[in-house]
């Protein structure tokens, strides 16, 4: 990692094994592909092991106080809108104590990419379950299992009005690349959940899903303009029935055509959240990019308003400005 | 129309009014028509809204009275006053809730329609307080509004609600010539404010029209006062509420750092008005952000200021608490930010609209660890301007938060504002580091001022990270080093304490010697003001400092001090003023407190001072 021109000179402080450093690879690997030159890119992230993450990119970057990077990334977007701007953070810092905000940042369309390292475990602070935690989970602060329902990130993206959702595996470095390319080049909000792995409090959490030997049985790669085909043999296939998935195993190349087609670009957002919530054993995990719409970005729409004051009502010189209501004279 | 008999015109020295009504009656648009009025006469004035808390109380009920207070004169005033000559009352419940504010042998103008018995009931009134003799020592007007407007206003086309509505104007108009006020600028206005509905417009100005003639005609007014133009500093003056001259001091600043301004806001009263004004000035290159939450406001201007804009966030006391986490950012990644606290009445939710003084102690002290923050107060309501820009100024040059303290007394009243000339302003064009050189870090420090670099990202060659934990100092690497720490907590400290040396040196009002010395802050300068020259003007040994650096203290503050036998400190709070003093200064003091959401009384300082 150390010979890519975005790496730092800093020393990667994550635990060896960590899943955060297979992110941060194809990160420094993506990076130089974009076409972004390095000072227009910003890195801001919360607390928390993912928040780490700026300090080992060589762009500018912020690391801030937990739960608030995608509230400051919004100031700094309002403020430079030409600034590549890129959030990252974990279950912990964005889906529990910074929820509102990345739900108010997505529901406003800013042009800010969010990479969510969701490893279902609060690891800096040495094993906690989190918002997206299993339920049962035997932590340090659930002896006894977790009671809480998990929360599941994509989910809440696509309600939150999200015009790019994406989920991936830590893992998965093709995948990883080709989503943080597709985000790169969206304008609008783009929402990336990476299931990460924490090998030291949460350990094999996503094995079941994301093991070479399982994987493509167990999840659905969503291609734009593909029908919804799985499995090793890519004899698996997605269809929908009175509003209900089920699975068809393809015999005849005509069945291809009753699967269902991803069309990540449609406006009603329903699909795309049912998909999200497709759970193995019952079904496989939806991969890739879940939606992708183009709608006006907040920024754009607040410059237009502030031109469209400036055209109205030009303004007027310190003087005129103050003397604004009314004034008059002391002689 | 002609006048019925002769009338006598008498001069009065100031004049204190209020209109009181219900919330929905006009009594805000009345008052204020009436201080413009009052302006054009060139009399000094000073203004205080009160209004509840509840949008639409049930109507005639003592909760939705809103009342709007004017006192002008003929010489400067600093106050609103602490007495009501003249009492506007539209209906019982004005009367109940305003008459303890009255002075001895006041005037009570009021709408005689509005006093039913079912009027009367709604107020809470068992029996007609008009008959009550203690009521009688009043020079009670009864005047039938009602009946006055949908008179006037019969021939044009309006709903019965409608044409009643207009009986607020029918009152603006008696005042206006009981009081001399010029009429026709006041027609000119009510045409300007109802434009949109040129029949509202007309409606409005003959109930206007109607209320003036009325008074000159009627038997029932047998004086009009006038008071003279008050010797005021030359000058082009306007009226201003402290919140309108906060948002004002941010557009200029926009205008002088020629540099974008971002305020970011969450819905809070009393600091709401500061996001309302700003969001029409977007010709200047300032932009509003209402925020999901009052954390989320402070953390989008820090974002804006990491950006290289002039970054401001408004709240009151609840949000001030949320946003401690985000100013301790702030104080650690060193970025200028300016705080605008507009206090109201707490703990908790407290009393929203009404005013105290009780946040001091917390901005200076208020977050974990060594975390000190520049704080600022404004004396009254048009100095909201200038310490806005000075906070800019400071945030800039020392790369620090800075509080702005304000409070609810200030952010709605309103007081005559001299324009400043617009070449005295100070120049706010930031240094920001824009020179790649090779051996650039995110640290290194001006040595005078201790400001670390503003680097806006975007700027090629200078990229770096900066971040909320102890980084070691220069290079700005995360450092958990033991020395570097708490050099580092020093040096954020040393920035600060600086600040001092940038300080003007305070004006005393009266003699730099002497038996008393009155120290205030904030909202409480104008009646301090008032109670120390009156009671220099009877020989007193008093004099009086106010204080608008409450951190880092003005360096001459402890010599001042030492020279006068007593120091007497009165606050609207529990004495944090006089706790700070002690801690930072070892200065004693004796403390006087109120904390009752409304201000001082002139009266009772001057009583207080003179018993000491």
């Amino acid at each position: 990692m150390k010979t890519s021109p975005f790496a730092t000179d800093q020393d990667v402080r994550w635990c060896p094994g960590c899943g955060d450093y297979a992110i941060l690879a194809n990160m420094l690997k993506v990076l130089p592909t974009l076409g972004i030159a390095r000072e227009n890119l910003v890195f801001i992230s919360g607390i928390g092991c993912a928040s780490r993450f700026p300090y080992y990119v060589n762009t500018y970057g912020f690391h801030t106080i937990h739960g608030r990077a995608p509230a400051i990334a919004t100031g700094l977007k309002l403020t430079r809108p030409e600034l590549s701007v890129w959030v990252v953070t974990g279950d912990g810092d964005g889906l529990s104590i910074g929820a509102n905000h990345l739900i108010h940042l997505l529901r406003r369309n800013l042009d800010i990419k969010i990479l969510l390292f969701n490893n279902q475990i609060y690891g800096l602070t040495k094993g906690q379950y989190s918002p997206t935690s299993a339920q049962g989970i035997v932590t340090k602060t659930s002896p006894q299992g977790s009671v809480e329902r998990p929360l599941n990130a994509t989910a809440l993206a696509l309600t939150a009005g999200a015009t790019f959702v994406a989920r991936c595996f830590d893992i998965d470095g093709a995948g990883l690349q080709n989503i943080i390319k597709a985000a790169a080049k969206h304008r609008g909000s783009a929402f990336i959940e990476i299931l990460q792995n924490c090998n030291v409090f949460n350990d094999k959490t996503f094995v079941h899903l994301s093991d070479r030997q399982v994987r493509a049985d167990r999840t659905l790669w969503l291609t734009a303009g593909e029908p919804m085909l799985y499995g090793k043999d890519k004899n698996k296939g997605l269809m929908l029935q009175n509003n209900k998935f089920s699975e068809l195993t393809v015999a005849a190349p005509q069945d291809v055509k009753k699967l269902l087609v991803h069309q990540p670009e449609l406006p009603d957002p329903h699909l795309a959240l049912h998909l999200s919530q497709l759970d193995w054993p019952d079904y496989p995990v939806a991969m890739g990019i879940l939606r992708q719409v183009d709608l006006p970005t907040y920024e754009d729409l607040i410059a237009q308003r502030a031109q469209q004051t400036r055209d109205d009502h030009p303004p007027k010189d310190l003087t005129s400005l103050l003397k604004a209501g009314t004034s008059w004279i002391v002689k | 129309m002609t006048k019925a008999t002769t009338k006598k015109t008498m001069q009065r020295k100031h004049v204190n009014i209020r209109f009181a009504g219900d919330s929905g009656d006009g009594m805000q648009l009345m008052g204020t028509l009436f201080a413009n009025a009052s302006a054009i006469k060139t009399n000094d004035l000073f203004n205080f809204a009160d209004y509840p808390a509840e949008i639409r109380a049930p109507a005639g009920t003592v909760h939705g009275v809103s009342g709007y207070q004017l006192s002008f004169a003929d010489h400067k005033i600093y106050t609103p006053g602490d007495k009501i000559d003249v009492l506007v009352a539209m209906n019982p419940a004005a009367l109940k809730t305003n008459l303890a504010d009255l002075i001895e042998h006041g005037t009570i103008i009021y709408n005689a329609d509005n006093f039913t018995e079912r009027d009367l009931t709604k107020a809470g009134y068992a029996e007609n307080p008009l008959s009550n003799a203690d009521l009688l020592k009043h020079r009670l007007f009864a005047i039938p509004m009602n009946e006055l407007t949908l008179a006037a206003v019969k021939d044009l086309n309006l709903s019965q609600s409608q044409a009643k509505k207009c009986k607020n104007m029918l009152a603006l108009g008696i005042v206006t010539w009981i009081f001399d006020r010029p009429l026709q600028p006041l027609v000119e206005w009510v045409q300007q404010k109802f434009h949109a509905d040129e029949q509202l417009a007309t409606a409005n100005v003959t109930a206007l029209e109607t209320g003036y003639n009325y008074a000159l005609a009627t038997d029932l007014f047998t004086e009009q006062y006038t008071v003279n133009k008050a010797d005021l500093a030359p000058g082009v003056y306007r009226k201003v509420t402290g919140n309108q001259a906060l948002a004002l001091g941010c557009v200029v600043a926009a205008q002088l750092s020629q540099q974008p301004v971002l305020m970011a806001g969450y819905p809070i009263t009393p600091a709401s008005t500061v996001l309302h004004e700003l969001a029409q000035y977007k010709q200047y290159n300032v932009t509003t952000f209402q925020a999901e939450d009052e954390i989320s406001a402070i953390c989008a201007a820090i974002g804006a200021a990491y950006g290289g804009s002039l970054a401001a966030t408004v709240t009151s006391g609840p949000g001030l608490d949320l946003k401690t986490e985000s100013l301790g950012l702030a104080v650690m990644s060193e970025l200028p930010l300016v705080t605008m606290v507009i206090q109201r009445a707490g703990p908790s939710t407290g009393m929203p609209t009404k005013s105290e003084q009780t946040d001091l102690l917390a901005v200076v002290y208020g977050r974990h660890g060594e975390c000190p923050i520049p704080i600022l107060a404004p004396a009254t309501p048009h100095d909201c301007f200038a310490i806005t820009l000075e906070a800019f100024r400071l945030a800039i040059k020392y790369m620090t938060p800075v509080i702005i303290l304000s409070d609810g007394y200030l952010a709605t009243g309103a007081d005559a504002w001299r324009l400043p000339d617009v070449k005295s302003l100070p120049d706010l064009k930031p240094q920001f580091c824009d020179k790649p050189t090779t051996n650039f870090t995110p640290y290194q420090r001006d040595p005078h001022t201790l400001a670390r670099p503003w680097v806006i990202p975007g700027t090629p060659g200078l990229e770096h990270r900066i971040g909320s934990l102890e980084k070691h100092n220069n290079s700005g690497n995360i450092s958990y080093e033991p020395q570097n720490h708490h050099e580092m907590v020093n040096l954020r400290q040393q920035k600060i304490n600086g600040i001092a040396n940038d300080l003007p040196p305070l004006t005393l009002l009266g003699k730099d010697s002497g038996d008393i010395l009155v120290i205030a802050w904030g909202s409480t300068y104008g009646a301090v003001t008032t109670a120390v020259t009156e009671l220099q003007q009877t020989g007193m040994k008093v004099s009086a400092l106010h204080l608008r650096y409450l951190y880092p203290l003005q360096k001459d503050l402890a010599a001042i001090c030492k020279r006068f036998n007593k120091i007497f400190i009165p606050e609207l709070n529990s004495g944090q003023l006089h706790r700070l003093l002690r801690m930072e200064l070892f200065i004693d003091s004796i403390p006087y407190n109120q904390i009752t959401g409304k201000p001082f009384s002139i009266a009772e300082l001057k009583q207080r001072i003179t018993e000491l």
